[in-house]
């Protein structure tokens, strides 16, 4: 008996061996059982390139972080919003102005949609906007520097979050305002809320060759809550689409309040036709607060100028420019597709999914067939715009990806999952769970005319048991899919960093050439750099001590530095003289206020120190430059305020 | 021996490749430098195969106690190379266009060649003792001291040609264009010596 059991093994082994040979000779050994290894679809193997990059939003830490795909890395969190310790952004004296704004200096902020820069509809890798909810504020990070370039506060908004999307040739960055408020601001009781609050929908132009930003016009629409917002592109290039809800105009219990109205809106806006409008003479300005900081990549520094007015348009001025479409139930996403012929409403309080035609959209108001008026805007018909709906597809939906083959994507944040559906025919072609309950998903190129469809990642809301338990507060959990098939396919799950909202991809091919190595040091024209050791000094001005310091590996210069006494300001402008790769240094003193420096080859950065005890204290450098970085040190005698203790400095003889 | 004599021509022109391209180039690469630090050796000075190559070669020398990377007007040779090779190339030119109307014989173009290669010998015997004292001849307060296993202090001579592992670094050491051209136009002048000796022979048999 033993002896069957035991052949029976044996032959069962064998007819095994011969079943895989034969599925390896017929797939030329790599698929087959191998087709399956889900671990090899995202395996990066060391020392070789992700194919994308993932620009994903920081929210409330303010910051975007870049990612690789498909191996799901962390590899740089880029400070927008937020001071960061690590580089001293927002806490050096070149960077403070970036974060300044009409209400003073703001330390952080709520990041939500990053958006890639375009030309002709694609991606163009140039920059990535982003917008900051909290204090409105739209942002311009260099894809060659890697660092924030720019950020422009925007006035007569709050809650800014139907932003920063970006047009077919970066025309405009977009920035709509999720909270109504009275424009101008003034005092006046919240009941008074319905008829007297506006929302304004603001339209920031690009400068083409820097990127530099300049609010256009606003458009002060009805005291709606504009949630979410894309470009129109390809035929309906020259329109912008935002989501509304709360027509109720509500300002108390929204959760019940502005959940009554069995439809909402999308605004349709023909922003061409109000570029024309503004171009001859039309809108008025209006007084107005708001900070433009701009960072020069020359000077290190960034300067923050204050503007005093902005050009606003009301849109029963302009007769053709603004739409109302009926869309179900609170819409959250408003995306269209790359054709650029259809919307799709998110209704999120509704079972089913709106596609409006832009076609139809045309037709009815060259038909005139309006439904009625909103605050004088005309409504159109529901049934007059309508595409299709994808029935009962699931719980919630919020966004909607596309891939560039006809299909699209949805998340369905009470569900938790994603659904797949067919543009068109609006049948559901698959579903996967997410883990869990997502908001945004991405798909490289997604908000472009031409998305790179391969990968698509949910980004979740919950994240739970999906890693080691880190206590209460833990990252959020990402899920990566391959869309290459018919089904979707789970790759790989990886933790994202603060609340990623929305995230911009894109192939790694056009970024990864321009990406910046260093500085020129010979390009620097910092006003307190020192380009040599013969141009480092201290200078003493009334109670300010300027250090012109220079760092190479491995020492500071000058490392002895005497004559400072308490109550003094002293300035550390620190060059970094260095010009290869990857060479950084840091600097850090003893009972710094503010934080670290960490300055790149060519850069100079300067941190405020303000000494509040006699004594010698040390600084040294932060980052591990080299074998005899623990050498990379100095001292800085404090004296007493009365002292006459003169001003001295010097490298690598005693201070005499 | 028309033909004989355009060859030398052409061969000893081709030595002007060495005003526009390096002669040799030696490229230093280690864990820490995967895209490699590399210097040019020109016939008028030595530069950087990237811009900040040969600053940065110099940054790393310091803590082995190397001198920096000679400027053009620190070493003889940078101002004496150019005008040797200009006037090999002058001198080729006129014992081929000699040789072109018959004036010298075909001898003259192996006596340009036996010239060129005493020359390029004595070229490389320089060079290479500017590379052992470059790589031998160390500050005595350097910070990184690496002695041979017999005591004496270890020498970052790069090689002259080939590769060779000096501590994190691989050197490789190799003609670059201009050298190759010069091979070339040297090799040509060989040929033109041997076809003006067969036309020669050619006559006197016939």
């Amino acid at each position: 008996m033993k002896n069957i059991i035991t052949s029976s093994i044996a032959m069962l082994v064998i007819l095994l061996g011969f079943t895989s040979c034969n599925n390896g000779n017929q797939s030329g050994g790599k698929s087959g059982a191998l087709s399956n290894n889900i671990a090899e679809k995202v395996y990066v193997a060391p020392g070789e390139y992700d194919s994308h990059y993932a620009f994903i939003s920081g929210g409330y830490s303010g910051n975007i972080t870049v990612y690789g795909l498909p191996s799901g890395r962390m590899f740089k969190e880029i400070p927008v919003f937020s001071q960061f310790a690590t580089s001293g952004y927002g806490y050096s004296e070149e960077t403070k102005p970036m974060l300044n704004t009409s209400h003073g200096f703001v330390p952080w902020g709520d990041s939500h949609h990053p958006d890639i820069s375009q030309s002709k509809g694609e991606l163009d890798g140039r920059w990535v906007f982003i917008n900051e909810n909290n204090t409105p504020r739209i942002a311009r990070i260099s894809l060659t520097t890697f660092e924030t370039e720019e950020i422009i506060e925007v006035p007569n908004s709050a809650g800014n979050h139907s932003s920063s999307f970006v047009t077919e040739n970066t025309e405009y960055v977009v920035a709509g305002t999720r909270f109504s408020v009275p424009i101008p601001q003034r005092d006046m009781p919240i009941k008074d809320y319905k008829g007297n609050f506006q929302g304004a929908l603001s339209f920031i132009s690009v400068a083409p060759e820097t990127g530099n930003m300049d609010i256009k016009f606003q458009v002060l629409m009805p005291g709606f809550n504009y949630d979410l917002s894309h470009p129109g592109r390809g035929k309906s290039h020259g329109w912008f689409f935002f989501t509304t809800y709360n027509t109720e105009e509500a300002s108390t219990l929204l959760e019940v309040n502005a959940s009554q109205n069995d439809k909402d809106f999308i605004a349709a806006v023909n922003w061409k036709k109000i570029e024309e409008y503004v171009n001859n003479g039309g809108g008025k300005m209006m007084p107005a607060n708001y900070a433009h900081n701009l960072y020069d990549e020359h000077t290190h520094t960034a300067t923050s100028t204050m503007k005093k007015e902005v050009r606003v348009v009301n849109p029963i001025d302009v007769p053709g420019a603004v739409y109302f479409i009926p869309t179900p139930k609170s819409p959250h996403g408003c995306d269209v597709d790359p054709s650029g012929e259809y919307i799709v409403g998110n209704g999120k309080l509704s079972a089913n999914l709106t596609v409006h035609s832009f076609t139809k959209m045309l037709d009815a108001i060259e038909k005139e067939k309006f439904a009625g008026e909103a605050y004088g805007i005309p409504i159109l018909n529901f049934e007059d715009v309508l595409a299709g709906v994808v029935e009962q597809p699931g719980l919630g939906p919020l966004h909607t990806e596309f891939d560039g083959k006809g299909n699209a994507y949805t998340t369905f944040f009470i569900s938790s999952e994603v659904v797949k559906w067919k543009i068109g025919t609006w049948e559901v072609i698959d579903r996967k769970p997410t883990y869990y309950s997502v908001g945004h998903l991405t798909i490289p190129g997604g908000n472009s005319g031409k998305p790179q469809g391969k990968y698509m990642f949910a980004m979740n809301k919950i994240t739970k048991d999906r890693y080691l338990p880190t206590g209460p507060e833990m990252e959020h959990s990402a899920q990566l899919y391959d869309i290459s098939g018919d089904k979707m396919e789970l790759l790989l799950d990886f933790p994202t960093h603060g609340e990623p909202h929305y995230a911009a991809a894109m192939e790694a091919s056009i970024i990864k050439e321009q990406s910046q190595k260093i500085y020129k040091l010979a390009d620097n024209k910092h006003p307190y750099a020192a380009k040599s050791d013969a141009d480092t000094k201290v200078v003493r001005n009334g109670n300010e001590v300027h250090i012109y310091m220079t760092t190479i590996r491995s020492h500071f210069s000058p490392d002895n530095i005497e004559g400072v006494k308490v109550g003094d300001k002293v300035y550390f402008h620190v060059t970094n003289l260095e010009q290869d790769f990857d060479v950084p240094h840091g600097f850090a003193v003893l009972g710094q206020n503010n934080s670290e420096l960490l300055i790149m080859p060519g850069q100079t950065k300067s941190s405020v120190w303000e000494p509040k005890q006699v004594g010698v204290w040390p600084f040294y450098c932060t980052d591990f430059c080299s074998a005899l970085h623990q050498e990379m040190q100095g001292y800085i005698r404090v004296s007493a305020a009365d002292s006459d203790v003169p001003i001295k400095w010097s490298l690598g003889e005693d201070i005499e | 021996m028309k033909k004989a004599s355009i060859i030398m021509i052409i061969g000893s022109l081709l030595l002007l490749g060495l005003f526009k391209f390096p002669l040799w180039n030696i490229m230093l690469g280690a864990p820490q430098y995967p895209d490699p630090l590399g210097m040019n050796i020109h016939i008028d000075g030595i530069k950087g195969v990237s811009e900040f190559d040969l600053q940065n070669i110099d940054g790393l020398n310091h803590y082995i106690g190397m001198k920096t990377i000679p400027k053009a007007e620190e070493m003889w040779e940078f101002s004496v190379f150019p005008k040797v090779i200009f006037g090999m190339v002058l001198l080729g030119i006129v014992i081929g266009l000699l040789g072109f109307f018959n004036k010298v014989s075909y001898k003259y173009f192996i006596g340009w060649f036996v010239l060129m290669s005493i020359l390029g010998v004595l070229g490389m015997y320089d060079f290479n003792n500017w590379l052992a004292d470059y790589g031998g001849n160390l500050d005595p307060h350097a910070i990184i001291k690496v002695t041979n296993p017999d005591g004496t202090p270890m020498s970052y001579k790069p090689p002259l040609i080939g590769f060779k592992k000096l501590l994190n670094f691989d050197v490789t050491s190799l003609p670059h264009t201009g050298g190759y051209l010069m091979f070339i136009g040297m090799s040509l002048t060989l040929v033109s010596f041997w076809l003006g000796r067969k036309t020669s022979l050619k006559k006197t048999t016939s």
